[in-house]
């Protein structure tokens, strides 16, 4: 590798395994001096993956990671914050209960007579908060700051501690477009201060913003390093989506619109903060896709739907009767079904058996006094067992050990046991093998052909284009398209993602 | 069913052994020990004892293991036997029939479970420092209700719930075991025990699974109430008397340990309350075998804080991912329970 | 004002208000004499209480140092009846002793990943049972050293008295203040208690803090048992059941988070003095009876974490 005295940061050949994926494969990364570089795909890409191996918290399987032109190898975060690389995450790693000069200085306050010099502390953390733009009562608590000063404080601290290179993961994800403003103002003072800056954002406007270069990473690959000025926002979605436009992926037979009758009728639903209200109907029989990028408000309009997050605007209505959807068991009543994206946290429950996860919500729904009896419990379990093919060498096995695949279809399981007429699956295919991917596709396609309707939102557009009779686009927490028929092609649910400034922002 | 009942028999495995060399090693210092004598209709030896004064804890711990499987403990159960005992005996003393002290005992039990439930599941405070409140308020409770004496009684009725006998078996052992039986058929039989061990394992997927998981949670306390209303009814019947100071006292400890033991995580969900009520005779035995073998009772704190150290270290998160690193093909059939 | 300084406003104000109530009735109360009373009669309970508020400051809970405080007493008692071991030096053995068990529990916490729960549980059967060991009768502690400390007393105006033990409790107060708000050691407690995971990544000695934590609560509960010694003359293995409930009590009345990370040492004399007062008021009043204490504590227990609970919520809703 060239000395080029201009490079601050260089990753040759990074790969990184766990267990049954490969989560980086030899990705490379440069940084410059005064550059903001960002860093971009959907989730799962590997940007978080290559964050952590730069930073120390995991250990590379390979490569190698030149810092000022010298081999680095970090053991962990600390280490890498000794060695000159600062991270500042979205959900602010500092302590919400010291006050803001603790958390700059902590374990490295001034002393006098082996005390801590409170005065001589606050005095200083103010001054180097006063470098940023703020004036702020030091002696305050963290958490009684708004999320944008906390960020503020994490990269002073941060630039405090390494000052070569900073990693802004997701900084701006809860910032309004105010606060967006006065972060962007500090990372180009920092980068006129001859700083790394890396950016990883989901917010396009913000891409084409401030940053200078792109590097867009997809299933663990380097898809390609751009001068953000070069690159047109629609190449750079497809960049980061994988589609390639000259081959468009249209739906060979799309069902017609007329084919059910309009079952499920959201009128300005939506709920304060999380998804700006929406219009939304679902005919018998069809499946209506969701796309946008993370963090549009695709999970929460899922959540909202199901009544996990009460809406607090807007009416619900299921053939034509007005219904309350304040909660997941109302929802149930009424037939709904709710996969939802983070299987480990909100799906499974790892230490019951198949079984038990597969009759849990219909259990639930008979209440306890009506259980199931062990032998309809079995019928049910193997009955989807076999219909999903969920490979597990016994319905016993607790669910935890089994792949990611087998567990989503478990869940699949358990809402089809209660006979569900319209089911919300979040990202079903997202982290499972290509084996049941395309068992997950056939599924739906079949449970849509036999009259529910569903709601699905992933980011894999060339699916949503098969099995989609309607897709919405979210952006910014908002919808702001509707495609249907003839319109539905990969393209233009890229264009209607990468469309226009959003005026929030 | 063949199978239910040995994967049954294996759970229980571990406490049954344990419990067969604490009273091997009993018998070996104290010969006489698994003698028996039947005299008035019931009968006498040291097996029997060990039942009958490990009654309290055992029935604590039928309500301590669901509380504990919905990930949450319950501190206040020695002071609610308190404040039961001194309801009971107060209304004793105030000449009320014996159906209507055991309702008032039982009922001010329940509505001590539902204050812990309420707590915990609607004002979702942790339930060690919800529980905290009613253990520290409790006793004042309790000599309030007793005006601080020991308040006395002659109610035969309610006497022989702590000394008469039943089938040749003393009263408490007979409720004890009646009791265990009926709560685990009551969350075995219906699907309570599913729904309570999934709230414990995942709360937030089994609210989204659509379990009522505010109701199982004050349910849980409930019954937890209503297992220290029925301990402090017997501790006092025994004495004939309700003393808010000592009855139950550190009770709520020996209840948590007797679950441990029972094998039953501290981090909530699988419970077994028939390897509960197995740890809580196990904890008996070593009482008594120590009270028996002529030590001084005093080593029995010790045998206990070793106890707990032991299912530390074996239940620590720490030693397992050493273990399991070793043992991961065995465990994949082991981790059933 | 700060809202982390609300619940301490709150005790404070609550305690003067108590006061002052009791006042109106008795007006003996205000005299010196029952200060000092005040302080000597609860000299043990404040200094375990400022152990105990370390641990919680932590996230953590110490359940032995009641059983600790019964161990100190019998311990000395018993070295001091059987050998010629000077007080003193009988003094130091015991806190090496209690500082280690305290470090012993604070390293099985960290390394195995434990709860403080049943960690300090098995503290508390082990030192109750180790004091029966040494003896389970109340053995009285006749050793003239131990008359003349009692001896020492600060004479205030109107008759009270600032004994040893009072004042002892006095400075452990304000060494406890210094060291949470004065060191790296006590910022780190309060790093602790706002969580583990984010307080490693920042740099935190977490091994090093919790052992600390628990060695200070360990250290004091014995301090708390050699005060208790001298309070009673005596050592008995039954004595102070109970004390680590009082002592939690005291932390949260003084306003500090049960669940860790916000409260202040002072808040803790606050909460003790509350307590405190209260039996006082039942012993002025003599018709009342003395488990008004237990339902009062209880009261005000709830109210505190009602309160924190509130508090928590209206910072969340204004933050997010």
């Amino acid at each position: 590798m060239q000395a080029d005295p201009d490079i601050i940061l260089a990753a040759t050949g990074i790969c990184k395994s766990f267990p049954g994926a490969r989560a980086l494969d030899t990705i490379d990364f440069t940084l410059r001096r005064g550059e903001v570089h960002a860093l971009l795909g959907e989730n799962g890409a590997g940007k978080s993956t290559l964050i952590k191996c730069l930073t120390g918290a995991y250990h590379r399987d390979e490569g190698t990671i030149l810092l000022d032109n010298s081999a680095v190898d970090p053991r962990n975060t600390l280490d890498a914050q000794n060695m000159g690389i600062g991270t500042v995450y979205q959900e602010v790693n500092l302590l919400p209960n010291l006050t803001i000069a603790e958390n700059i200085y902590l374990n490295r306050q001034p002393r006098r007579f082996g005390f801590t010099a409170t005065g001589v502390m606050n005095r200083m953390a103010a001054d180097l908060l006063s470098q940023y733009g703020l004036d702020l009562d030091v002696t305050a608590a963290l958490g009684s700051c708004s999320v944008a000063v906390q960020q503020v404080v994490a990269i002073a601290r941060a630039v405090d501690l390494s000052g070569k290179v900073l990693i802004l993961d997701e900084p701006t994800a809860s910032l309004d477009a105010q606060e967006v403003e006065m972060l962007f103002r500090i990372v180009r003072q920092l980068k006129a201060r001859g700083l790394g800056i890396v950016f990883i954002t989901h917010f396009l406007e913000q891409v084409y913003a401030v940053s200078d270069r792109i590097t867009v990473l997809r299933n663990g690959r380097l898809v390609g390093v751009r001068d953000t000025a070069a690159l047109p926002r629609k190449d750079l979605v497809a960049m980061m989506l994988g589609r390639e436009l000259e081959t468009e992926v249209e739906a060979g037979a799309k069902r017609n619109d007329a084919a059910g009758k309009v079952r499920y009728r959201f009128s300005g639903y939506g709920k304060g903060g999380k998804i700006e209200p929406f219009d939304m109907e679902v005919r018998e029989g069809e499946v209506i896709g969701i796309a946008g990028l993370l963090g549009s408000g695709r999970t929460e309009t899922a959540e909202v739907l199901f009544g996990a997050v009460r809406a607090d605007k807007g009416t619900a209505e299921i053939d034509g009767q007005a219904v309350t959807l304040n909660s997941p068991r109302a929802a149930i009543r009424h037939g709904f079904g709710f996969c939802p994206e983070d299987r480990k946290i909100d799906g499974i429950v790892g230490d019951l058996s198949v079984r038990e996860n597969i009759v849990l919500a219909l259990q639930a729904r008979r209440g306890w006094s009506r259980p199931l009896s062990r032998a309809e419990q079995d019928r049910l379990a193997d009955r989807y067992i076999k219909a999903l093919d969920i490979r597990t060498s016994d319905r016993e096995k607790p669910i935890r050990l089994l792949s990611g695949g087998n567990q989503q279809k478990a869940i699949l399981g358990r809402w089809l046991a209660t006979d569900p007429n319209f089911m919300i699956l979040d990202e079903p295919t997202r982290g499972i093998d290509v084996g049941a991917h395309a068992e997950i596709i056939r599924l739906i396609e079949e449970l849509c052909a036999k009259g529910m309707s569903l709601v699905v939102i992933s980011s894999e557009l060339e699916e949503l284009v098969v099995y989609s009779s309607r897709v919405v686009v979210l952006r910014d927490r908002r919808h702001v398209a509707e495609l249907s028929g003839d319109e539905i092609t990969t393209s233009h649910i890229v264009n209607a993602i990468a469309s226009a400034e959003s005026p929030a922002s | 069913m063949i199978r239910t009942v040995q994967q049954l028999a294996l759970r229980l495995l571990p406490q049954v052994i344990a419990l067969a060399i604490v009273l091997a090693m009993i018998a070996a210092v104290f010969p006489g020990f698994f003698s028996f004598s039947f005299q008035n209709g019931r009968l006498y030896g040291s097996i029997i004892d060990i039942l009958n004064r490990g009654a309290p804890v055992a029935l604590l711990a039928i309500g301590m293991t669901v509380v504990i499987a919905t990930k949450g403990i319950d501190l206040s159960v020695g002071a609610v036997m308190a404040i039961c005992g001194a309801v009971a005996a107060a209304s004793a003393t105030h000449g009320n029939p014996l159906v209507v002290t055991l309702a008032l005992a039982l009922a001010t039990g329940i509505v001590c479970g539902i204050w812990n439930g309420f707590l915990v599941a609607v004002l979702d405070i942790q339930p060690i420092i919800a529980t905290l409140v009613l253990m520290v308020a409790g006793r004042g409770i309790a000599q309030l209700v007793t005006e601080g004496a020991i308040l006395t009684f002659n109610d035969e009725g309610l006497i022989f719930i702590g000394g008469g006998a039943f089938g040749g078996l003393p009263m408490p052992v007979v409720i004890w075991i009646v009791f265990g039986i009926a709560i685990t058929a009551l969350v075995r039989r219906t699907a309570l025990g599913m729904l309570i061990e999934a709230i414990g394992i995942n709360r937030r997927a089994s609210t989204l699974s659509g379990i009522q998981t505010p109701v199982l949670l004050i349910a849980a306390y409930t019954l937890s109430g209503l297992c220290a209303a029925i301990a402090g009814v017997i501790a006092a019947a025994d004495i004939r008397g309700a003393d808010a100071n000592n009855a139950g006292l550190w009770l709520e400890l020996d209840a948590i340990l007797a679950v441990v033991v029972g094998g039953t995580s501290l981090l909530g969900g699988r419970f077994s309350i028939a390897a509960s009520l197995l740890g809580a005779m196990i904890i008996q035995a070593i009482n008594t075998g120590i009270l028996l073998s002529g030590f001084p009772p005093e080593f029995n704190l010790i045998i206990k804080a070793v106890i707990i150290v032991v299912i530390l270290v074996v239940q620590s998160p720490k030693i397992r991912t050493i273990s399991s690193f070793f043992a991961r093909p065995a465990r994949q059939n082991g981790g059933e329970r | 004002m700060k809202p982390k300084y609300l619940p301490l406003a709150a005790t404070i104000a609550i305690f003067i208000l108590a006061y002052a109530v009791c006042a109106l009735q008795y007006p003996a109360m205000l005299s010196t004499r029952v200060v000092g009373n005040l302080l000597t009669d609860n000299a043990f309970l404040g200094i375990a209480a400022v152990g105990m508020t370390f641990v919680i400051l932590s996230g953590g809970i110490d359940l032995s140092i009641g059983s600790v405080i019964a161990f100190t007493g019998v311990f000395l008692a018993v070295v001091l009846e059987h050998t010629s071991i000077h007080p003193l030096a009988a003094f130091v053995l015991v806190l090496a002793i209690t500082t280690v068990f305290g470090m012993i529990m604070g390293a099985i916490i960290h390394y195995l990943e434990m709860p403080p729960f049943i960690v300090t549980l098995a503290g508390m059967f082990l030192a109750r049972g180790m004091a029966f060991v040494l003896s389970i009768d109340s053995i009285p502690i006749k050793h003239p050293f131990y008359a003349t400390m009692k001896s020492f007393y600060y004479k205030l105006p109107g008759g009270g008295r600032i004994t040893l033990i009072g004042g002892l409790m006095l400075l452990v107060f304000i060494a406890g203040m210094v060291l949470a708000h004065r060191t790296r050691f006590g910022t780190n407690v309060y790093a602790l208690g706002g969580g583990t995971q984010t307080s490693r990544l920042m740099g935190v000695p977490v091994a090093r803090t919790t052992i600390l934590i628990y060695a200070l609560s360990g250290f004091l509960a014995g301090l708390s048992g050699i005060v208790f010694s001298l309070y009673t003359s005596a050592g008995y293995s039954l004595a102070a059941v109970g004390v680590e409930l009082d002592a939690i009590a005291a932390v949260v009345i003084g306003g500090t988070l049960l669940t860790g990370g916000a409260g202040f040492v002072g808040g803790t004399l606050v909460g003790l003095l509350i307590q405190g007062l209260i039996q006082t008021y039942i012993t002025f009043d003599g018709s009342l009876s003395s488990w008004w204490t237990k339902i009062l504590i209880g009261l005000l227990l709830f109210v505190f974490i009602l309160m924190q609970k509130l508090i928590l919520y209206l910072s969340r809703k204004k933050a997010g």
